[in-house]
């Protein structure tokens, strides 16, 4: 396993989390979760269905506040910022679904995501993303409304990166998109890895995922049931026998 | 089973489907694969009635369909799942099941009244069948939870009960996969190639995994800017230089 660099050092991973208690109203959902990711590392967290994946990420940006535990975002305990403060200092999230705003157009989905930025952050950041996503550049004036569920995707995925983030947490990047996007996607991913971004990824084509990665975790039942670097999760029997398709 | 002649839907100026024909043949497994907006969920809307047609002709099993509600086309047997799951949120997951269920004598007041035992056969056959669905779905443990408390994932597999739910002939699904854990996407194909094989269902499944797709599928149709630009086999398809350029490469 790699060791992390903070180990034995003084230095703190970029994000810490530890022991998280969450849910939803009185439905507790992770029932004390830990992980941490470091500044250019890839992390990927597989798991059933109702795992708690989701939540994991929707606590880590203060959709929801856990009810015990703390979060570290370099060096600094963020258990209870809101997600607006989180985004200011540099985490970005692209949720499942509803990761984009449907009445606006592609064009102003980008300005919306770029709102922190000054204007000429705002016209690079929008370049770039039209030259990973051909697609997004073609239908700039239309209402994302209007888009495809694989190019919404790719719309939320850009709109994120808008903010330039330090850690980029993302919900099933792969869902809905057809192979020439998920390969867009995943080399984004990449890219995003070489720059020194931090990045954890929820993706159910665990192996796609984990390829890149340097280390995974497996949730299951809201707790942590199993992490090693990504190789050996790859070749684990059992892991792959129970989430990953055998 | 379901035939479809010359669709054309369009959105303002832009075709999204551009005269369209193909052929899904009963008691098989079909599948519909193209690149992202190439129009794929559109041609779904627009055969199971939530989209109205701008040209062309549909029919399932003989019959033209096309102009009727989606109810109306529910009912003749003809149903769909949604890339993005619309079960009522403030229902349980079982509850939701039994919504679903095709045979509801008891919705009628005179045979809720006068014919309890059959009604409440039904309902139990109705009970057991739901039941069967959630095991193999992984859901029985959520059975009592509300629908909206589901993850994105059980979501997704809840309104793939729902269908199974309402036994119709012919099942539309639109990416039943995409965001369903690997071991159990295994598990649900093998239900639906059970399903086709036991009770003689036909699947029209839009997919991106061509995995999925060569596990399954008898035959595949794959649009590209709202036009049938191929079909065969999934080793043929694998194989047309055409589709490989538009979709697959880079996979």
């Amino acid at each position: 396993m790699r060791k992390p660099v903070w180990e034995g050092s003084n230095r703190m991973p970029l994000l810490k989390v530890n022991n998280i208690v969450s849910g939803y109203g009185s439905t507790e959902v992770l029932h004390g979760v830990s992980m941490y990711v470091d500044q250019d590392e890839i992390v990927t967290i597989i798991g059933p269905n109702g795992a708690g994946k989701s939540t994991l990420f929707k606590t880590i940006m203060g959709y929801l506040i856990p009810g015990a535990g703390n979060i570290l975002f370099s060096e600094e305990d963020v258990t209870k910022l809101k997600p607006n403060k989180k985004v200011e200092r540099g985490i970005a999230y692209v949720p499942q679904l509803e990761n984009i705003f449907p009445s606006l157009t592609v064009q102003e989905n980008l300005e919306m995501g770029g709102y922190s930025k000054d204007s000429k952050k705002v016209r690079e950041g929008i370049e770039y993303a039209y030259s990973v996503f051909p697609a997004l550049k073609e239908k700039k004036n239309k209402k994302a409304g209007t888009l495809s569920g694989g190019q919404r995707q790719m719309l939320g995925m850009s709109r994120a990166l808008m903010t330039e983030p330090s850690l980029i947490l993302i919900d099933e990047p792969s869902a809905g998109l057809d192979p020439k996007a998920t390969e867009a996607v995943f080399d984004q991913i990449k890219n995003l890895h070489k720059e020194g971004v931090g990045i954890i990824i929820i993706e159910q084509d665990a192996y796609r995922s984990l390829n890149i990665s340097d280390r995974g975790y497996v949730l299951a039942m809201g707790q942590n049931q199993f992490d090693d670097s990504a190789d050996k999760i790859l070749n684990n029997d059992q892991i792959r026998e129970a989430y990953l398709g055998g | 089973m379901l035939t479809i002649r010359n669709l054309q839907k369009n959105f303002g100026g832009l075709r999204a489907l551009d005269r369209v024909s193909l052929e899904v043949e009963g008691d098989s497994i079909v599948g519909l694969i193209g690149p992202n907006g190439s129009g794929k969920t559109t041609l779904f809307n627009v055969v199971s009635g939530f989209y109205e047609k701008d040209g062309g002709e549909i029919y399932f099993k003989g019959e033209r369909i096309d102009g009727l509600a989606p109810d109306e086309i529910a009912k003749k047997g003809l149903c769909r799942t949604f890339q993005v799951c619309k079960a009522p949120e403030k229902l349980t997951v079982l509850e939701n099941m039994m919504l679903a269920a095709k045979s509801q004598a008891g919705e009628n007041p005179l045979s809720a009244l006068f014919r309890r035992r059959r009604v409440s056969m039904l309902e139990k056959a109705n009970l057991d069948r739901a039941m069967d669905l959630l095991e193999v779905l992984q859901l029985v443990d959520s059975r009592n939870e509300y629908a909206g408390n589901l993850s994105g994932g059980q979501k997704k597999l809840l309104s793939l009960g729902r269908v199974f739910m309402l036994d119709p002939d012919l099942i539309l699904l639109d990416e039943p996969t995409a965001g369903v854990n690997l071991t159990l996407t295994m598990d649900l194909l093998k239900v639906i190639r059970e399903l086709q094989k036991k009770e003689s269902k036909t699947f029209f499944i839009i997919e991106h995994s061509m995995k999925v797709i060569s596990d399954i599928c008898d035959k595949v149709f794959v649009l590209n800017f709202g036009e049938k630009m191929a079909e065969g086999t999934p080793e043929e398809i694998q194989q047309d230089e055409q589709v490989l350029k538009a979709y697959l490469r880079g996979a």
